[in-house]
């Protein structure tokens, strides 16, 4: 019933609010067995306290004191009661947006994650495409193998990579020198920051592609074979159906992919932590989440480190409020 | 693998419809080849995991590159869970996430309960703010968290700093949004006839919630349940953070950190430490991947 009437609801976005509640009292009458509103008004809330107190305690509180925290000068000294707390207003922001360094982590964060988020997405979608030309038993194996990848936790995966690449045991070095490439002998990928950061980038996708795949791949099965054969006995060629009837009906799914990887990478933490050994040679590696918990947890500069958290939040906040836009285009029923 | 190919084609054409994606045998050859290939490079890194863990030590710090082993050894596992306490950290890991997992999923189950059985006033904009909670960005909680734990463990000390209890709560609250999201679905598609049923019947609400609704969606349960148990499974930060000085207190991701050290890895444990790691997250994940597409699938369909 809800279902229904928020998808009706749905069907015409500005109208939406007036149409709920015009469709809200006949939906009701249509189900006189139900007990009164009166009495079932109560019951929700049973079921949805105990969750809402823990997100409230766990997710609310928390971000409120991270705002809180980014404004006040929060350091060791205060943490241990031996400084009075001090008020410093926007303070940490301003020291931040006047350190060349915070410009460079920023700077590193948008390429590292842009640069996964394009690969991503660019292998997931290439490799659907391709799923859809498979036997079955490849294509099997294909997404059995994906699943593995994805499944594999970001520590594991770090490790195993960074053995992979290990400068004098690695196998990539190993294979590199004997077919010739003699410099690659005992060569270090994490010595210099780009390929460092290639490095890690290299695992990000790996571990992620596998959702662009799999969602990608349900997206183009969804489309529905009367429409394309339609097209064919317009005299669509196979190129023309793919630019112009399935990229556009795949566009809501390629957009939510986009906004998911988007928002992943930009969170990426253990693996640049765990490949860069905490942010690479004197910081070279640092992104914003790295950035932040080394300010807070090795600088002791929580109020600092707070500032950075709470420009992480907005950033991710903003890219939701896009994706929420879109998921309503969508018609995803709320 | 069937389990893994039927959900995938349930959306297939009908089967003379998809002639047109496969004309000639000769190009289908070329991409199955390709996809194979692809294939072996992806698994490759699962696969150097698990040779490296069973090769002997002697092998693997002279550089053994051979993609095989004469002489397969356990000699690296035994290093792992004797020398390190690494069963210790297994268990701790495990404990962790039964508990997040539990909690969890019947909160976020009563929660979706109400959030779609029910039509109260501000439904929609609580749904909306479980869809923003869940992109919160939590890493960025670590500050705040950490002192509220801190605060919290001088009143209870069973989740102060240190505790499996702090890292508990931290990953139920993490857990929630994302398992109320995708439970949502399984417990809207219950027909609504049946809960007439049950109340004709005299079922209370909340008899009907736990002896009906709850069997009836307890496959979408046990798919949301194994994800909050890899996310904790997985967790390095909190762990890393909270964690500080109670060794016999920390769990595996950290635990395999301690293998490294500067010049002198020790290759062959890191890799059987990782065996151990993922290897129950390879399983339970291959266990509900049919759900995790759908539920993926709901929250993206076009």
């Amino acid at each position: 019933m809800t279902a229904l009437a928020s998808a009706k609801a749905g069907t015409n976005g500005a109208n939406r609010k007036q149409d709920r509640k015009q469709n809200r009292k006949p939906t009701t009458a249509r189900m006189p067995r139900r007990r009164s509103q009166g009495k079932r008004s109560l019951e929700p809330w049973f079921y949805l306290a105990p969750a809402f107190i823990v997100l409230i305690a766990l997710l609310g509180y928390p971000i409120f004191q991270l705002i809180n925290v980014s404004l006040y000068d929060y350091r060791q000294a205060q943490v241990s009661g031996k400084a009075p707390l001090q008020f410093t207003g926007l303070e940490n922001y301003q020291k931040l947006f006047a350190d060349p360094e915070f410009w460079s982590v920023l700077g590193n964060t948008v390429l590292f994650a842009g640069a996964c988020v394009v690969l991503t997405l660019l292998v997931g979608t290439l490799l659907a495409v391709l799923a859809t030309r498979l036997r079955p038993w490849v294509r099997t194996a294909l997404f059995v193998v994906s699943l593995g990848a994805w499944a594999t936790p970001a520590v594991t995966g770090s490790a195993v990579w960074l053995f992979l690449f290990d400068p004098t045991l690695g196998l990539v070095n190993k294979a590199l020198a004997s077919v010739g490439l003699t410099q690659f002998n005992g060569y270090s990928w994490t010595y210099d920051k780009w390929s460092a950061f290639g490095l890690v980038a290299s695992e990000v996708v790996w571990c992620s592609f596998p959702f662009v795949l799999v969602t990608v791949y349900a997206g183009i099965q969804a489309i529905s074979t009367e429409v394309i054969e339609a097209a064919r006995l317009d005299g669509a060629s196979m190129p023309r159906i793919a630019r112009s009837i399935m990229l556009p009906m795949l566009r809501p799914i390629v957009m939510v992919v986009t906004i998911q990887s988007i928002i992943w990478n930009f969170k990426i933490f253990s693996q640049i932590y765990i490949m860069t050994n905490g942010g690479g040679i004197a910081g070279q590696n640092l992104v914003l989440n790295v950035y932040g918990y080394q300010q807070a947890f090795a600088a002791s500069l929580y109020g600092l480190g707070s500032a950075l958290g709470v420009i992480m939040t907005t950033l991710l906040m903003i890219i939701t409020l896009i994706y929420l836009r879109i998921l309503k285009r969508t018609g995803e029923v709320l | 693998m069937t389990a893994v190919d039927v959900p995938l084609r349930k959306n297939r054409p009908a089967p003379d419809a998809p002639q047109q994606f496969r004309k000639r045998g000769r190009r289908r050859f070329g991409a199955d080849a390709a996809a194979l290939a692809i294939a072996l490079l992806v698994a490759f890194p699962l696969f150097w995991m698990v040779l490296s863990a069973l090769k002997p030590k002697t092998a693997l710090d002279a550089g053994d590159a051979a993609p095989f082993t004469l002489e397969p050894s356990f000699d690296s596992f035994m290093r792992v869970l004797s020398l390190n306490n690494f069963g210790r950290y297994f268990l701790n890991s495990v404990i962790v996430a039964l508990v997040v997992v539990i909690v969890s999923t019947v909160l976020a189950f009563l929660a979706s309960v109400a959030l779609t059985r029910y039509q109260f006033k501000v439904r929609t904009k609580l749904l909306i703010v479980v869809l923003v909670s869940q992109m919160v960005p939590v890493e960025a909680l670590t500050i705040p968290l950490f002192f509220l734990l801190r605060n919290a463990g001088e009143a209870v000390p069973l989740v102060g700093l240190n505790q499996l209890g702090s890292l508990v709560l931290v990953h139920v609250g993490f857990s929630i949004p994302f398992a109320i999201w995708m439970l949502r679905g399984f417990v809207a598609a219950v027909p609504v006839e049946i809960e007439e049923a049950a109340r004709i019947d005299g079922a209370s609400g909340f008899r009907f919630v736990r002896s009906i609704l709850f069997p009836l969606v307890a496959p979408g349960v046990v798919a949301c349940s194994v994800f909050s148990f890899i996310s904790t499974w997985n967790d390095f930060l909190f762990a890393k953070t909270f964690i500080i000085s109670a060794q016999e207190n920390q769990t595996l991701p950290m635990a395999l950190l301690t293998f490294f050290k500067p010049d002198q890895n020790d290759w062959g444990a890191i890799m059987a430490g990782s065996v151990i790691m993922t290897i129950p997250v390879l399983i339970f994940f291959i266990a509900v991947q049919r759900k995790l597409v759908s539920g993926l699938a709901g929250a993206v369909k076009g």
